[in-house]
């Protein structure tokens, strides 16, 4: 069931409603746009059956003249004008299409279908997860996720055995979908250590699942700037700068900000919490009450200037922060988990001495080349095994009755993997085995492709 | 140690994973007295695998070492006995996504097969959710059970020996995905549809032919089915080498000029990992090469959602 805000205004695709009608119908419901923006539920096989048998079988007689469509743009503007059902819009096309019984089955259909999506204003209202999220985000703001597609997400979750019980490192810097797709895998059970750069973590994305307040009680944050501290045990919460709200909330923008090159950023991120907002049904408001690192803001807000809830605040965070240190220096971390806009290399070598041996790690990059160095360093160090630098391709198709063939457009990149499983280093390199872990031929290999 | 919790040490009735080299590795079943032979020589489980830390190194007869590692259904997916093709992990991974499993799911799955798969999803909705898994051959659906006895995650899977076409999943409305591997899935979904629950949850169906997926898309629209969707997944892995080109010799007389040229654009740019060694006349770089084969089909992945609308 849907709950939700009253009275939001919410546009989306150049479509403006309120959310108050989708309150109580069930995920997947349809709706219907109408002109006052309110939402009317539509049951599926609501639609005309549009009887025309009549079809032509190829297009030999058929010439682009630019006049046969009868209805001038201005009939179609008054009929919109007029609150017209998209349906009927429709209809009134086809009738008025001098071509269209000449046309083929298969260009009618084709004909129907894109005069629906312009005229038929139909939303669904569906539940979020990764699959959702994850696609969209590759869809509309790629540039913040640093272009990791969904099916390289999928992998990346599937290497580093993401799984309830797990205490994972996840340091990402793709607006929160990593470490919500990590959350939504680990349901609450195990910890996470989310490594942020600069004044705090960016959780845009993982706000939109809708977690329970339990996910994020066993969600840690962890400055990036204090990883080496920790790492040399100087680590001491006196080195630390006091990190007032103000300044907190300043960097959390200017961080997404830098995320995303290409639309003027104001104006992306309206659009963004608009959809967002549609697509996870998680009013603003509520997610403020709900979710930890929002409720502060909220407190903030309501509080201002009461120093003494500033400095509770600020004691719990200092709390929170020592318990955090205390996780990462036990050095048993059960995976950890890569996908940021920085150079992998340095992250890599030193968020894996917080790994426990026998325990998978992956990295994602945008490009091939920085993963590649990550390779060569990490076998100079030694402390790993079964590496892989891979990538995946996505290949959608259309599946018609005599007309399936792969979809025109594929992605062209969704970035690369490297993973690998750690192991006990004991530093010293034992000459004659070393060459043939590198290079040994894939005789394995070619047995498992060949069953396949 | 548990395919589902993580274990520090190696325990007697582990599954433990022998790592030899890259990737040439096999699964041992820990037992104490036990011996295992590598071309490495002997392994003697009570003193060389018992008590020692997953992920040590472990030094054979002949003095070779092998790494012996934490099971993992991915790395159970590369060494597990087939008894039937398998599910790899870069289709599983797409599946789990799109099927949205996570702690808690109930999945129904057909067949159960080798198992490769089922590890992946008890993994993954482990510790609450529930497996159900028809298999129609009577051996395998025994060997799987044993297995899972084994992995010590038979609480979180019934298998079931039966048809599934014509017996269906042996349940009704608790599932919030299925999952079909079977040569005939059209003849499925009708009871995948009562499988899953009520109020609706996802479907996914694994075909290798597109004729199989062109029936099972007309069934899905049939029972009302809605966003369905095909696509196929193909993993690219890369070796990384260092590559040496040679530089050709364009004569005497350009030397000077071209070579120089050379010399500067690499020193220029040093963050170029390119190394132009004019006295051999090479120049080295790090590349990563595709194999000269690839897995190029596997199966196509059909995924719709039922919905109560």
């Amino acid at each position: 069931m849907l709950c939700s805000s009253r009275s939001i205004k919410i546009t989306f695709e150049k479509q403006w409603f309120y959310l108050d009608n989708a309150i109580g119908h069930i995920y997947g419901t349809t709706f219907e746009v109408t002109s006052g923006g309110s939402l009317q539920p539509k049951k599926r096989g609501e639609e005309m059956a549009t009887e025309t048998k009549e079809a032509g079988t190829d297009n030999r007689n058929i010439v682009d003249d630019g006049k046969s469509q009868k209805l001038t743009h201005d009939d179609i503007k008054a009929l919109k004008d007029k609150g017209i059902k998209g349906q009927e819009i429709v209809q009134q096309l086809i009738e008025n299409s001098t071509t269209f019984r000449d046309k083929t089955e298969f260009s009618q259909d084709k004909y129907i279908k894109k005069k629906k999506k312009k005229y038929e204003a139909v939303i669904t209202i569906i539940k979020p997860s990764t699959r959702i999220l994850s696609t969209m985000y590759y869809a509309r703001e790629p540039g913040k996720i640093n272009y990791l597609r969904y099916d390289t997400l999928a992998q990346m979750l599937t290497w580093g055995n993401v799984r309830a019980g797990n205490k994972m490192i996840v340091m990402e810097t793709c607006a929160g979908l990593v470490l919500g797709a990590v959350m939504e895998r680990m349901g609450g059970y195990g910890s996470i250590v989310h490594m942020y750069p600069g004044g705090g973590p960016v959780r845009t994305a993982a706000n939109c699942f809708g977690f329970p307040e339990s996910f994020f009680q066993t969600l840690y944050e962890f400055p990036l700037s204090k990883v080496n501290s920790v790492l040399s045990g100087t680590f001491s919460l006196n080195i630390l700068p006091s990190e007032p709200e103000e300044t907190m909330a300043v960097t959390e923008d200017s961080n997404g900000s830098l995320d995303d090159k290409q639309h003027p950023i104001q104006e992306a991120d309206m659009e963004c919490c608009a959809e967002l907002a549609m697509e996870s049904d998680q009013p603003e408001e509520q997610e403020m009450v709900d979710i930890p690192t929002e409720g502060e803001a909220f407190d903030n807000n309501k509080a201002k200037g009461t120093t003494d809830d500033k400095q509770k605040k600020q004691e719990k965070r200092r709390k929170k922060l020592i318990e955090t240190a205390a996780l990462l220096k036990d050095k048993d971390a059960d995976g950890l988990i890569i996908a940021s806009r920085f150079h992998p290399a340095p992250l890599l070598l030193s968020l894996l001495e917080f790994v426990a041996p026998s325990r998978p790690f992956v990295v994602y990059c945008q490009y091939k080349e920085p993963l590649l160095e990550c390779y060569t360093k990490l076998r100079e160090k030694g402390g790993v095994i079964n590496l892989k630098l891979s990538e995946t391709w996505l290949r959608h198709y259309q599946v018609l009755t005599d007309r399936s063939h792969p979809k025109l457009m594929m992605s062209g990149g969704g970035g690369y993997l490297l993973t690998g499983i750690t192991v006990i280093n004991e530093g010293v390199k034992t000459g004659d085995h070393a060459p043939q872990m590198a290079e040994e031929p894939t005789s394995k290999k070619r047995k498992l492709q060949e069953h396949v | 140690m548990s395919f589902i919790k993580y274990g520090d040490t190696v325990k007697e009735g582990d599954t433990a994973i022998i790592f030899l080299g890259h990737e040439s590795m096999f699964p041992v079943k820990v037992q104490d007295g036990g011996k295992t032979q590598t071309k490495y020589g002997v392994i003697r489980h009570s003193t060389d695998l018992i008590g020692k830390s997953y992920g040590s190194k472990v030094t054979c007869s002949k003095g070779g070492w092998v790494y012996v590692l934490h099971p993992t259904p991915e790395l159970w997916t590369l060494n597990l006995p087939h008894r039937t093709q398998i599910l790899y992990s870069t289709d599983i991974s797409l599946i789990t996504m799109m099927l949205e499993l996570k702690p808690g799911s109930i999945v129904c799955e057909s067949g159960t097969g080798s198992g490769s798969l089922s590890h992946a999803i008890i993994r993954t909705i482990a510790p609450t959710g529930h497996l159900y898994t028809v298999e129609f051959h009577q051996q395998r659906a025994e060997k799987a059970i044993e297995e899972f006895r084994e992995h010590e995650v038979d609480h979180l899977v019934t298998v079931k020996n039966q048809d599934v076409c014509k017996n269906g999943f042996g349940v009704t409305s608790v599932a919030d995905a299925v999952f079909l591997d079977i040569p005939s899935p059209w003849e499925a979904i009708g009871h995948a549809k009562l499988a899953l629950k009520y109020e609706g949850g996802r479907i996914c169906s694994f075909s290798p032919c597109i004729e199989q997926v062109q029936r099972t898309c007309l069934a899905l629209q049939e029972h009302g089915f809605t966003e369905i969707n095909t696509s196929e997944i193909l993993l690219r892995v890369y070796n990384v080498r260092t590559v040496s080109l040679q530089i050709p010799d364009l004569g005497r007389a350009t030397e000077d000029d071209s070579t120089a040229a050379f010399d500067r654009g690499t020193q220029t740019d040093q963050d170029v990992p390119c190394v132009a060694n004019l006295q051999q006349g090479t120049v080295q770089f790090k590349s990563g090469v595709p194999p000269r084969e690839m897995v190029g089909h596997t199966g196509y992945l059909t995924f719709a959602t039922k919905s109560l609308f």
